[in-house]
């Protein structure tokens, strides 16, 4: 099964409450998967600032003195710990040089994501313990998506937990299961994509990555996915200021959308929208079999 | 009139409200309010109960239905409806996946629009969509009728055995073994049936065109015609 959300948010007056709004959507579909959970919050840019989300199995030793140890190093940092994340504020000019400082300052901690919005938080466990761990009710920001995870391609672990970022500020969720992923990843590391895991999900995400990086926007990559990859998904993927959501032709995996004018909202069930405001009077519908939705806050300034 | 709030009361409860109705219950008109997309809403109905149900629900709502007459004012999940024995269910409404899948008998009326595989593997039960429905609809459909005023999907009727299509729209792309067939006198009769037991008034039977099955994929013997 696995249970998605996304939200993306059109009015302002609502972008506070985000952590708040999507943190109840993905509680409500604990029973669609109780082994991990995971959140991205894309809370907004700062000029010339960028961040990364790291990861420790043993954070009381790799997040102590991380700040001074970068600063040593020459990297000025602001760092916030949050139980086993911490996410690194840095100028965006560092951005490149950081990731091998800390493979040789801190070898354990893993990168979870990077980009001038997006922080990403996921872990083993309910998605109630997911969200009061990482204290996501209390994120703002301008769009998010969330998981929890039934395993099935590949190990319980906080790597293989959703979202799975592959590239600056994108990230996906994924309800299903590829069949293809192996042949494609393979192909993939040979155009130079690299892997934590050996998850399909994560597999989906590297696809749109690098057909991006090739110059495609998400609604474009997102329509070469119904191609190239085989097998079952409901996706939905955040860039930093896009939003998009398709399903395979067959569309088996549960979707449900609702929009009004102050946000777009996904769940693997109306029951995660239950609590937005105004879904009484939203237009909520089933996103088409093999049809690319797709929203982004600076196409539609 | 009994009325379940299911944003007070557990959903078990007004379920084995339902169930423990006998024959000659005093209760007979249900009402279900806030119900916020609950799963499995008033299943299992074995009397001629009356139930409206005011909002959206999820999953298999009205399943294994039984003489019972349940209206949904809003939206349903997949699975709506799932092996109705009889009665009527009606869907104010959307329908998400295979709505009315297996059904045996009764009346199913969708007054907005159906997702995929709508009357999937029907066995007997009317279905009457207002819109339009999704692909593989009535796959593998043995017996009963499936009424679209709207379009169909893909591959409509894909191995079918003898249950009865009549779509007014367009029809995306037939299934195996599924074919565009004539329709006779007595096909207008029973279209006019359904559409007026579903309240549809705006369309006339010879609107539509009915498909059936080509009988070339399973082992069609005419003597057994009475058995559908």
């Amino acid at each position: 099964m696995c249970g998605i959300v996304g939200l993306f948010l059109k009015d302002k007056a609502l972008e506070p409450r985000l952590g708040d709004l999507l943190s109840d959507m993905l509680i409500t579909m604990t029973d669609r998967g109780p082994d991990s959970a995971g959140i991205a919050i894309y809370g907004g840019t700062t000029a010339g600032k960028a961040k990364l989300t790291v990861q420790s199995a043993d954070p009381a030793s790799d997040f102590t003195d991380l700040g001074s140890d970068l600063a040593t190093a020459d990297i000025d940092a602001a760092v916030t710990i949050k139980s086993t994340h911490a996410v690194i504020e840095i100028a965006a000019s560092k951005l490149g040089e950081i990731r091998a400082i800390l493979c040789d300052i801190r070898p354990n901690i893993r990168i979870m994501g990077s980009g001038e919005s997006v922080e990403i938080f996921k872990e083993i466990g309910l998605p109630k313990d997911v969200v009061s761990r990482f204290d996501v009710r209390s994120m703002g920001g301008t769009h998010g998506i969330g998981h929890t995870r039934m395993a099935t391609e590949s190990a319980v672990t906080t790597f293989g937990a959703h979202p799975f970022s592959t590239g600056a500020d994108q990230c996906l969720v994924h309800n299903g299961s590829l069949s293809n992923h192996n042949n494609l990843r393979r192909e993939l590391v040979r155009e130079g994509m690299t892997f934590e895991t050996q998850n399909d999900s994560e597999v989906a995400a590297a696809y749109l990555t690098a057909e991006m990086a090739k110059g495609k926007d998400l609604r474009q990559a997102l329509t070469g996915a119904l191609d190239d990859l085989d097998g079952f998904f409901t996706f939905v993927v955040g860039t930093k200021s896009g939003f998009g959501v398709v399903r395979d032709p067959i569309a088996c995996k549960p979707a449900v959308m609702a929009e009004t004018d102050q946000y777009v909202a996904f769940g693997s069930e109306y029951r995660a929208l239950v609590n937005l405001p105004g879904i009484e009077t939203a237009r909520v519908w089933e996103p088409e079999p093999a049809t690319v939705y797709f929203w982004d806050h600076e196409k539609a300034a | 009139m009994p009325v379940f709030d299911l944003s007070q009361t557990p959903l078990r409860e007004l379920n084995s409200a339902l169930h423990t109705l006998g024959a000659g219950a005093n209760d007979t008109a249900f009402e279900v309010v806030n119900p916020r997309g609950h799963h499995a809403v008033a299943v299992g109905i074995d009397t001629s109960v009356v139930v409206e149900i005011k909002g959206s629900v999820g999953y298999y709502c009205a399943g294994m239905n039984d003489g019972g007459t349940v209206t949904v004012h809003g939206s349903v999940g997949p699975g709506v409806a799932e092996n109705m024995m009889s009665g009527t269910v009606i869907i104010e409404g959307d329908a998400s996946q295979y709505a009315g899948a297996t059904g045996r008998g009764g009346l199913l009326v969708i007054k907005g629009n159906a997702a995929s595989r709508c009357g999937i593997s029907m066995k007997g039960i009317d279905i009457v969509v207002k819109g339009s429905i999704g692909h593989m609809s009535a796959f593998m459909g043995q017996s009963g009728h499936l009424v679209v005023c709207g379009d169909a999907g893909e591959a409509l009727g894909d191995s079918l055995y003898e249950a009865k299509l009549f779509v007014r729209g367009s029809v995306k792309s037939l299934g195996a073994d599924c074919i565009e067939k004539e329709m006779r006198p007595e096909h207008l009769a029973k279209l006019a049936e359904l559409l007026g037991k579903a309240g549809i008034t705006d369309v006339k039977p010879e609107e539509f065109k009915r498909y059936g099955s080509a009988r070339k994929l399973y082992n069609f013997n005419i003597d057994n015609a009475d058995a559908y």
